[in-house]
């Protein structure tokens, strides 16, 4: 028999739980997806013959973040890579099925790779600005190799380009400076503010944060946010915790038996940690695997 | 198009970049155009040289080149039938024993480089670059001063000396460059073990590096095959077959030296085939060290 007083307690942490439960769910409510600024439909990528992503169609939502989720080896990256081209670099690699940017295919055959990429920018794993330049000629970089020589034009970019990366309080007064007297996080965000500085449609980002500090790495995610409201963020990453904090949606990719990545779900974030369809992801972002 | 309104100079600025991105694309194009013409232009030009001398030297070598040819000795202007089987067997004993002495000293001096910093370490690897750099011939005189002049005759094992002081600074700097290339990580996880610094050279450092060891090592042979200057006062060259290193003896270079500027068309054939014969020894060496390289490499994924 248990004394009122603790039969009071439990009644009140019932009722809270059942608010909390109530509050949790209405969160949950994933918000609706902006139109698709990019759509896949069945690409597939392979090297020598050996695909390494398969079948993946998708739509990528304009001004939101989406996050590409899966344990190693499930082709994130390689997908990622197949949004701007980067593989045109690669000899081996084969590219199949569609992807439109806007209503533009982007392996259509008078399509440029050059302008392609100039819509569709890209910040890679390690911080890599240009070693030989200062840090305000890494930032207009992108616009140089683009064949914009305006100076008014480059400054007012660049100016733009380093707020957003939030670097411009700490830069502004040595733009001169090489970037590598940068911190590693501040290489970073440098790459960022570079690749904003061509005011790219889209921004690809391949683990951004995967050899940054978890200070530098909190930084850049809060940025994010706040990027998103001027170019539609595809990121990849294996840190759950991380899609979770930034993305609005997460699609998961996992190796199937021939080792070939696949999609297994792609749903709004909220939805995805909390009630995916399949059980894999639920597997996998309950830590289960991977 | 857009879902959402961006802030105008954003906006303006997008399209004022992607204007003038589509604008400057075709003069972007000619330009990678032209400046990859001249890449392939001047390619061309550096491959006439490399182009010709393979192919004129195939060309008079393979004339020379017989089944007697690498199995007789050489006879007199005139008489057929003469080969190079004394030259052979010289160039294998003085390129022997010189790799035989360099290499020890060479792959240890190059560990001793990278496991070091300082002062004399600094003073070594200057020297080794220097050395390096000395001409072949600066060598060879010195050889003479020191092994000829006083033995009162030439001889291989003067030659071979020559030739692995040529061949040390080369495989110095190469050891040095592949030990250093083991990441520090793989040292210090042996020594974490447990183990002793000369247990973690050999058992971690030295097998990691092998290929790299192995390549600089072929490579110095192939530049010492090819050394002519320093035969020329060591171990001068000779008509007789000799397998003694304490005696004037034949060698490959020599003998394209010395057969190429007779007036003879017989011995000049013999020039050629020699000059092949030595170019395809240099081939197989570099191709060699790159194979054995990545075969190692392999054998341990």
């Amino acid at each position: 028999m248990t004394d009122p007083v603790t039969q009071k307690k439990q009644t009140e942490a019932a009722t809270a739980v059942t608010a909390l439960n109530v509050a949790t769910e209405q969160a949950l409510e994933p918000p609706p997806p902006n139109e698709p600024i990019m759509r896949l439909s069945g690409v597939a990528v392979a090297f020598k013959g050996r695909m390494a992503v398969r079948d993946v169609t998708l739509d990528f939502p304009e001004y939101q973040v989406t996050a590409l989720i899966g344990p190693s080896g499930s082709g994130k990256t390689t997908l990622l890579r197949s949004l701007n081209r980067m593989h045109d670099l690669t000899r081996y690699a084969k590219i199949s099925g569609k992807v439109m940017l806007d209503d533009v295919d982007i392996y259509a055959r008078n399509m440029s790779p050059t302008l392609l990429r100039s819509r569709v920018g890209m910040v890679f794993q390690r911080p890599n600005p240009f070693p030989a330049m200062s840090i305000y000629e890494n930032v207009i970089s992108g616009l140089k190799f683009n064949g914009v020589r305006k100076k008014s034009l480059h400054d007012e970019a660049a100016e733009s380009a380093l707020i957003a990366a939030d670097l411009w309080d700490s830069v502004r007064t040595r733009m001169k400076a090489g970037a590598g007297t940068l911190s590693g996080g501040e290489q970073q965000r440098l790459c960022i503010a570079r690749a904003l500085a061509v005011e790219p449609e889209v921004l690809l980002m391949d683990e951004p944060t995967s050899s940054l500090d978890p200070i530098s790495t909190r930084h850049i995610e809060e940025l994010l946010g706040e990027l998103k409201t001027r170019v539609s963020i595809i990121i990849v990453t294996h840190n759950m915790q991380q899609a979770m904090r930034v993305s609005d949606h997460c699609a998961f990719l996992l190796m199937g038996e021939d080792k070939a990545g696949e999609l297994i779900e792609a749903s709004a974030t909220t939805k995805m940690f909390h009630s995916p369809d399949d059980p894999r992801t639920l597997d996998y972002i309950n830590g289960r695997f991977g | 198009m857009t879902s959402i309104q961006l802030p105008d100079p954003i906006l303006d600025r997008r399209q004022e970049i992607q204007r003038i991105a589509a604008a400057s694309l075709d003069r972007r194009k000619i330009y990678s155009k032209i400046a990859l013409s001249f890449c392939g232009v001047f390619l061309g030009v550096a491959l006439v040289p490399l182009v010709a001398v393979l192919a004129y030297t195939i060309q008079r070598g393979l004339q020379a080149w017989s089944v007697d040819f690498f199995a007789h000795l050489p006879t007199p202007s005139g008489i057929p039938g003469g080969g190079i089987r004394n030259a052979i067997v010289g160039s294998l004993i003085i390129d022997g024993i010189a790799a035989a002495g360099a290499i020890p000293f060479g792959i240890l001096a190059g560990m001793f480089l990278a496991e070091s910093s300082g002062r004399f370490a600094d003073g070594v690897r200057f020297a080794a670059d220097v050395l390096s750099g000395v001409p072949s011939i600066i060598m060879a005189i010195f050889a003479y001063a020191l092994l000829v002049k006083p033995l009162g005759h030439f001889s291989a094992i003067a030659a071979s000396f020559a030739i692995g002081v040529l061949m040390l600074p080369i495989i110095m700097r190469a050891s040095e460059t592949a030990i250093r290339s083991v990441p520090s990580t793989l040292s210090e996880a042996g020594l974490a073990l447990g183990a002793r610094q000369a247990t973690v050279a050999r058992r971690v450092t030295i097998p990691t590096a092998l290929p790299g060891l192995i390549t600089g090592v072929l490579l110095a042979l192939a530049r010492g095959v090819g050394e002519t200057a320093p035969l020329l006062f060591t171990a001068i060259g000779s008509q007789y077959f000799s397998s003694s290193p304490f005696k004037p003896i034949a060698a490959l270079p020599l003998v394209v030296y010395q057969d190429g500027i007779q007036a003879y068309p017989d011995l000049q054939r013999t020039a050629w085939g020699t000059a092949l014969f030595l170019i395809l020894l240099v081939l197989l060496l570099s191709v060699g060290s790159r194979l054995g390289a990545a075969w190692l490499r392999r054998e341990k994924r």
